[in-house]
């Protein structure tokens, strides 16, 4: 007997009868001998308290330490209510909603998440989900790929390199040619765009705040893109849209990114999610589910999957994406959150982590051994420049319990030395000062 | 009553539903030019009005602690309580960019889930970092594309699919830049061994197959197709969507196959949470496993390390480590389970599902008879004298507070209603399921017009999908 | 049973022609809109691009499906029936009075290959 498989003798031995075998393993009968019955090392059946026990020696080897850093996973406060909405049963145990009638709880949020990912991004239309904002950028890249019958897209150097490098890997394996525009100051250069883009290419891809935090200005992207008939595929988080300028404002076409800093918990980098926004003129080239607004026969409001043709299960191999389930549960923490946070608490806690990041800034660059970097206003993370080593600085952070700034010389040669620090509404002054206590006597 | 509103719709600028602290960091000013025109149209509510609202919203979906669920190749088993209490722990919540020796614990439950996956499916070495079934499809087509393409065997651009399979696998090789061949199967679903021989050639890339098949059906003849395969200089590739029934009985690496993917899931028991967050992590025989997408979790002297470069990587293909949250839930189950129950999980799963194929075959037409695995497949009711249609019956069940089987699906059964009862499962749930597709039955014969304008008890009814396609409203704005 | 009307030219993937004034008018049969269901969407060409015979030029999309539909001739797409993107359910309502493209012909000896009302009729049996 296990406590999750509710069979007794008497049960089996009934089923059995029914079918007309002897024994279970006569179930399994047409299976070749040479594969029955296989030997496994693996650790015998752990009872409740047993788990806990496992678990808590498993969580001791864990240290939480206070972040410093963000560069794609930002420590924001996840409201209590929304672990309470999320682990309800008709929620959490649901399946994708193929059945609308009983899945209109599912639909409704989803509904309510693309309202809300629409209205930040300032775009017309948003998908259910994607899996995160890395991938949720490929299969954009994918999007305007497809629409422009193009094989080759442009991506700035100042998107996070992280994306940049799934990126890579998506469009390889498809055929697909990427190619960069320069930084220059911390942000995409805009004569290099220009001298680079052409009719061979689907578009670009560019990030703001980007990878340094620095809010880029796209404003003469639209103009320039129009000459070529490219598309512009703006990457932001969208906590920091409620905010500044929109791609919708920026005429973008696809709006991509990752919802992670909508109240979702750090988890060691996921589950996250991913959003993809765009405008009606190519929604139906839009991969993924997408929920709309119908009435059923008795003309109530009711919500449904839509534009299902578009996906995997009906184009087969024709599909744009072989996208299927995403992170439907996620689209519910970033529509709980928004909810209980609202128009004025979303805007609050990140103004507050701008304060927190320039108070830092400020602080940081009083000291005599670190610098500026770029010139751009930056939102929630920041450059600093330094001559220490940087393992040195996170090797003392670490000792007061700080996770320390990302070196960025990780990721290129020539920016070693430069330190992307980063600050949310969590961080306090205390910890702050002792942050540049720290830095101070190094 | 039935609640009908948006979150948008009780929305009242007066109020709030939040608390943030005041630490006396002073006020910085973002210049004018950056700041968005318009402000965005967000619902403001107190917090018991944002929970209440979710709570009643939560009210019109079916769950699987609500009652049966039999969702043919979902493996909808029940989600343990224990898992989530144990995903909640704050110490399993932290930055991914922690250094590894401050996140031993994590790596420890990534190390060693891997290896026990590694161990039930008989592959040598996993990757958790896939997000989701599909995605896992992917990475296992772009390991298999790299394979080739290190070998300089530039002319495998082609993918065998069976045209029984789910539409993702074509739609997967597509996107990993393979083209794919359909191959006929017997009326079984299973692999016409003749028409693979036709399909195989040095243009082949690979094969992609679950086993058991979409009707439930084992391949018997799987290590003769793995031998056939590979002579044709192709791999083999796992989908793992029906991993369940053979947990702990037979394992696709012992039947030859080179790379998987298992749906946490599905087989694992995490939730499945409306439609994500999943988890498709990938495994590959020992020549394969140089290919696995970066970073690799690796034990060295008894620490674990993250492995970010390594020159014959298929490359990145999520932001960071995969769905953590979900690898914990998954590695909960693994442990509870245990060695002793796993092959009782895939044996109670195959006994519900011949149960119920056995019971009903008198009322539904059953195209594939004999054994079945931990699903199968009928093509509607028998009498279809009434014209009452699988989509009928599938609406009717809701009136029973029963979920309805996978209707539609596979593509090769025409009026397809699949049913997978996984293993936590009772008899008795069971016995009442039988009864009430029983019971449609009889109506679909007495009273088919019951059926057909079903169902009746639902908070909403058949719902004008074509008017919604045609003319989508998408969000708020678009109803205002 | 699907409408074939008699006088067209048919395509086996169920597209028709109709020759008036030497040009071309393309559309779905009864058959194809049968099959497909409640049609929500046309994916339309743009006029004055060149089609192929053979090739597909727009995409149909049902509630539950979706199709290419294949062009039956060669030659230059002159006008395309606008009407269609706003009321695609027109394909559903009347299939051979709304057709999709009026093609200017490259080659008219092409619509020798192409199947009479009889032809077709067996293959929707």
């Amino acid at each position: 007997m296990f406590k999750y498989l509710p069979h007794t003798e008497k049960d089996i031995k009934e089923m059995l009868q029914v079918i007309g075998v002897k024994s279970v393993d006569d179930l399994f009968e047409e299976i070749p001998k040479t594969l029955l019955n296989p030997e496994f090392d693996v650790p015998n059946s752990h009872s409740e308290l047993e788990i806990y026990h496992r678990f808590n020696e498993l969580a001791n080897k864990n240290e939480v330490l206070i972040p410093f850093v963000g560069a794609g996973a930002y420590d924001h406060y996840t409201p209590s209510v929304i672990r309470h909405i999320i682990e309800r049963q008709e929620f959490l145990t649901a399946y994708t909603p193929y059945q609308p009638e009983i899945s209109q709880g599912t639909l409704q949020y989803i509904f309510e998440y693309q309202s809300i990912i629409a209205e930040l991004t300032g775009m017309d239309v948003s998908n259910a989900s994607m899996y995160d904002g890395a991938t949720a950028t490929a299969e954009a890249m994918f999007m305007a790929c497809a629409s422009k019958k193009r094989n080759k897209i442009l991506v700035s150097k100042t998107v996070n390199p992280n994306i940049i490098s799934v990126l890579k890997t998506y469009a390889f394996y498809r055929g697909i040619e990427v190619d960069f525009v320069d930084e220059e100051n911390g942000i995409t250069s805009e004569l290099d765009f220009r001298e680079k883009n052409t009719k061979e290419y689907a578009g670009i891809i560019v990030q703001s705040p980007n990878f340094y935090g620095i809010i880029e200005d796209f404003s003469a992207y639209r103009g320039i893109l129009d000459e070529t008939m490219g598309l512009l595929i703006v990457n932001s988080d969208p906590s920091v849209l409620s905010i500044i300028k929109t791609p919708g404002e920026y005429m973008a076409d696809i709006a991509v990114g990752d919802c992670q800093t909508l109240g979702v918990p750090l988890w060691y980098g996921g589950p996250y999610i991913g959003y993809l926004a765009t405008t009606k003129k190519l929604m139906r080239k839009m991969p993924g589910r997408i929920c709309g607004v119908t009435t059923d026969s008795e003309g109530k409001r009711a919500f449904v999957l839509t534009l299902q043709a578009r996906e995997q299960h009906i184009r087969r191999e024709k599909a744009n994406s072989n996208i299927c389930s995403n992170q439907s549960l996620l689209a519910l923490f970033v529509t709980v959150y928004t909810a209980v946070m609202g128009k004025k608490g979303l805007k609050e806690a990140q103004m507050k982590s701008f304060n927190a990041t320039h108070y830092l800034f400020e602080e940081i660059t009083k000291l005599p051994k670190f610098q500026k970097v770029y010139d751009g206003e930056f939102f929630k993370d920041c450059v600093i420049k330094t001559l220490l080593n940087p393992a040195d600085i996170n090797a003392a952070l670490l000792k007061k319990g700080m996770l320390g700034p990302l070196d960025l010389g990780m990721f290129d040669d020539s920016k070693k030395g430069q330190l992307l620090f980063s600050a949310t509404e969590k961080r306090t002054k205390n910890e702050i000062d002792t942050l540049i206590s720290v830095l101070e006597v190094l | 009553m039935y609640y009908d509103k948006l979150i948008f719709e009780i929305s009242n600028e007066n109020r709030k539903g939040y608390s943030l602290p005041e630490y006396g960091i002073k006020e910085y000013k973002l210049p004018e030019n950056l700041l968005r025109g318009e402000e965005a149209l967000l619902p403001e509510v107190s917090e018991l009005e944002a929970v209440r609202h979710y709570t009643n919203v939560s009210f019109k979906n079916f769950g699987v602690e609500k009652g049966f669920y039999p969702l043919g190749s979902c493996t909808m088993k029940y989600n343990p309580k224990i898992n989530q209490d144990i995903s909640n722990m704050a110490q399993f919540s932290i930055h991914p960019y922690q250094p590894v020796s401050t996140t031993q614990g994590l790596l420890e439950i990534y190390y060693e889930t891997q290896r026990i996956l590694s161990e039930l499916s008989g592959l040598d070495t996993f990757t958790l970092n896939p997000y989701a079934g599909a995605h896992g499809e992917l990475v296992g087509l772009m390991i298999m594309k790299k394979y080739h393409l290190d070998r300089k065997d530039f002319k495998r651009t082609k993918v065998i699919v069976p045209d029984s399979a789910h539409g993702t696998n074509p739609a997967s090789a597509s996107v990993a830049g393979f083209e794919s061949v359909e191959v006929q199967s017997n009326e079984d679903g299973t692999v016409n061994i003749e028409s693979l021989k036709e399909v195989l050639s040095d243009e082949i890339a690979g094969i992609m197959m679950t086993n058991p098949n979409t009707l439930g059906i084992f391949e018997k003849d799987i290590c003769e197709i793995a031998d056939l395969v590979h002579n044709a200089g192709g791999l083999l590739y796992y989908d793992g969507a029906n991993l369940n029934p053979i947990l702990g009985v037979a394992r696709p690496g012992d039947m030859g196959f080179d790379i998987m993917h298992i749906n946490l899931h599905k087989t694992f028991s995490t939730p499945h949470g409306g439609g994500g967050p999943g988890s498709g992590p990938v495994g590959v025989v020992n020549h394969l496993v140089k290919y696995l997408p970066k970073p690799v979790v690796k034990k060295v002297n008894d620490k674990y390390i993250i492995e970010e470069n390594n020159d014959t990587t298929i490359g990145q293909i999520s932001h960071f480590y995969g769905n953590m949250g979900v690898v914990v839930k998954a590695y909960t189950y693994l442990l509870t389970v245990g060695k002793e129950n796993f092959a009782n999980v895939g044996k109670y799963s195959v006994l519900n599902a011949n149960y119920i194929k056995e019971s009903l075959k008198d009322d539904y037409l059953l195209p594939i008879k004999g054994i079945c695995k931990h699903e199968f497949v009928f093509d509607g009711l028998i009498d279809k004298s009434n014209h009452v249609t699988t989509l009928d019956v599938a609406k009717r069940l809701l009136d029973y507070d029963v979920h309805p089987p996978t209707i539609y699906f596979p593509l090769v059964i025409k009026e397809a209603l699949m049913i997978e009862p996984p293993e936590t499962e009772s008899k008795a749930t069971i016995d009442d399921f039988i009864a009430i597709m029983k019971t449609v039955a009889e109506e679909a014969r007495t009273n088919p017009d019951l059926v057909k304008s079903a169902p009746h008890t639902t908070v909403v009814k058949r719902l004008d999908e074509a008017t919604a396609a045609r003319n989508p409203k998408v969000k708020y704005r678009d109803l205002i | 049973m699907s409408k074939v009307i008699e006088g067209l030219y048919y395509a086996n993937t169920h597209e028709w022609v109709r020759v008036e004034d030497g040009f071309a008018y393309i559309g779905i049969t009864d058959y194809a809109q049968e099959s497909l269901g409640e049609i929500v969407y046309i994916e339309l060409p743009e006029e004055e691009s060149q089609i192929e015979s053979g090739e597909e030029f727009a995409a149909i999309e049902s509630v539950k499906a979706a199709s290419d539909i294949i062009s039956p001739v060669t030659g230059t797409i002159v006008v395309v029936n606008d009407d269609l993107e706003d009321s695609p359910e027109l394909l559903n309502e009347d299939p051979y009075e709304n057709w999709i493209i009026k093609v200017d012909l490259e080659d008219e000896s092409e619509l020798n290959k192409l199947l009479n009302a009889e032809e077709y009729k067996e293959i929707c049996e």
